[in-house]
């Protein structure tokens, strides 16, 4: 195996560990918006995409690259969007009534 | 130094993650993160052309565009009720994304890799696209397009055990093969999988479903980034990994069930099952006599379900609980993890009707509550809020986590009908003599009962 897999290995196995310990204390209230965020993070693959649509040659090159670029992109831009929509809504009233 | 910066965008996404944690810095977090997804797209386009290869411009502007424009569409539009099919199809267009790159690879070398690199590629391709066709499946099932009620396979979990062997077989071959062809066959398998994989889990099994397929999509992502030899993926593919396998097993934990039990047993439709019904009376109620009880109140817990979802009803529950708070009527909402078609949901909704996230209880907060409540409303929440889950070691839903409503002093349940949950279980809470039925349809019972209490 190569230095550079072994060292992504390392890394997921790490980051993994973090997510663990950063999302287990998310409470029940965020779960939805957590979901959509984190969904939204997954769709980094965009950097996949615009390497495999960006630098491939001919036509069926072009077409997995697009089609990745533009599901990815949708992804990420409806994702954050929609995450940042909700959390607006999950303000505390002044004066904090019912 | 380029990978110095996609480093720093990992850690963007563990800090937003972790912002996520609190309601308070939820908004901030999220934000950090699309900054870091922001530095990546930026940085490996600088890298591109730093690089100094041929880059064919179009094809990656017209996607962002495109991709853009849809997500934007999406994501103003949706109603919060709709969010669980929402989440579920971005999620599949993620996982399809991912898969796509392994199979852009797979296009170029001709099938012919180191040997780590075709396990990841391999990975890549199957996981990505069970979750691009899993998710949609899924998203059928919340839009209504496909039955919520569980679909048998032939041969039950045995058919879907058969196709897993064969994409296993066939993902060796493709390891141990230098051709390209086997990758495409294993891409058509597992976009079957996800078909018959999720076709036969009832739809009030989804908010596992949901949480399992958000962390498939994260593991994609993550192969993807060992394809690629890319920090950036690898982080943020594991971080969303893990996420949703916390989910994943904390909403199995509170329907007391594993991972397999939902993913094979085909329990779980959408209701409609005739089942045993009880023909024990009931109390039927009035809106005008639940509008007295509550008045009289002075702690009212809301219990609500997926059937306030359904109904659209949560502005008018919100009302409600402002026009008896005008009367000194304290109330809470008591949540269930399940409660709703994903993780969370109940709690979205009501923050949209601008209910204080204080007053969202989960099952810890409330269960004590319970014996010094004077009404409980439920709405239409069913299984959750059965005794028998707690009594009856008979029952098919025993061990299962429940809220304690019928410690309450009087409990009023908002249903359509008596017709029993998708578990076709039979609650002995209905037939209490504190217990008052109000059968009707969720928004327009409470209408009616916040009419009625202006006249009390």
């Amino acid at each position: 195996m190569s230095p550079e897999f072994i060292e992504g290995i390392v890394v997921f196995v790490l980051a993994s560990f973090i997510g663990f310990e950063v999302i287990a204390k998310v409470p029940p209230t965020l779960h939805t918006p957590l979901m959509s965020g984190a969904n939204a993070i997954s769709g980094i693959t965009i950097v996949g995409a615009i390497i495999a649509g960006g630098t491939g040659n001919g036509a069926v090159a072009a077409t997995l690259g697009f089609l990745a670029i533009t599901f990815a992109t949708i992804n990420v831009v409806g994702g954050f969007l929609v995450t940042d929509r909700m959390l607006h809504m999950f303000k505390k009233k002044p004066g904090g009534k019912s | 130094m380029i990978r110095l910066l996609y480093l720093a965008a990992g850690v963007l996404f563990i800090v937003g993650l972790k912002g996520l944690g609190s309601p308070r810095t939820a908004r901030r977090g999220n934000q950090l993160a699309s900054v870091g997804m922001l530095l990546a797209a930026v940085v490996v386009v600088g890298d591109l052309i730093d690089l100094d290869t041929k880059i064919t411009w179009w094809v990656i502007i017209v996607g962002i565009v495109v991709g853009s424009a849809i997500g934007v569409m999406f994501a103003t539009k949706v109603e919060m009720t709709g969010m669980p099919e929402l989440v579920a199809a971005f999620n599949g267009f993620g996982g399809a994304s991912s898969a796509l790159v392994a199979a852009a690879a797979v296009h170029e070398s001709g099938g012919s890799f180191e040997t780590e690199t075709s396990i990841v590629v391999a990975l890549s391709i199957a996981i990505g696209a069970i979750t691009f066709t899993g998710s949609f499946v899924a998203y059928g099932k919340l839009k209504g397009f496909i039955s919520g009620t569980p679909v048998a396979m032939p041969g039950g979990p045995w058919f879907n055990a058969a196709l897993m062997a064969g994409g296993v077989a066939l993902g060796t071959w493709a390891v141990a093969s230098d051709a390209g062809a086997p990758y495409w066959f294993l891409a058509g398998l597992f976009l079957i999988i996800g078909v018959t994989g999720v076709l036969p889990i009832g739809g009030a099994d989804m908010p596992v479903v949901m949480s399992l397929l958000n962390s498939l999509s994260g593991v994609a992502a993550a192969t993807a980034g060992f394809i690629i030899g890319n920090l950036a993926l690898i982080i943020g593919g594991a971080l969303v990994g893990a996420a949703g396998l916390i989910l994943t097993l904390q909403m199995g934990e509170a329907m007391n069930r594993t991972l397999a039990n939902v993913l094979f047993s085909g329990f779980g439709g959408d209701g409609g099952t005739s089942g045993e019904m009880s023909d024990k009376p009931v109390n039927r109620a009035t809106p005008d006599d639940v509008a007295i009880a509550l008045a009289y109140a002075e702690k009212v817990m809301v219990v609500p379900g997926y059937g306030l979802a359904v109904a659209q009803a949560q502005h008018a529950v919100r009302d409600l609980a402002s026009a008896l708070a005008e009367k000194g009527v304290v109330t809470e909402y008591a949540i269930h993890p399940v409660a709703g078609r994903m993780p969370g949901h109940m709690n979205v909704l009501l923050a949209e009707a601008d209910v204080d996230y204080d007053v969202l209880l989960d099952l810890d907060q409330s269960n004590p509550k319970f014996p010094l409540t004077d009404v409980v409303l439920i709405i239409g929440a069913n299984d959750v809020v059965n005794p028998s889950a707690r009594d009856d070691a008979a029952s098919p839903i025993y061990g299962m986590p429940i809220l304690e409503c019928d410690l309450a002093r009087t409990v009023v349940v908002i249903k359509r009908s008596l017709s029993p949950g998708f578990a076709g279980i039979d609650n002995p809470l209905f037939y209490e003599d504190k217990t008052m039925m109000l059968f009707a349809d969720g928004k327009s019972a409470l209408e009616e009962i916040t009419a009625a209490l202006a006249l009390v």
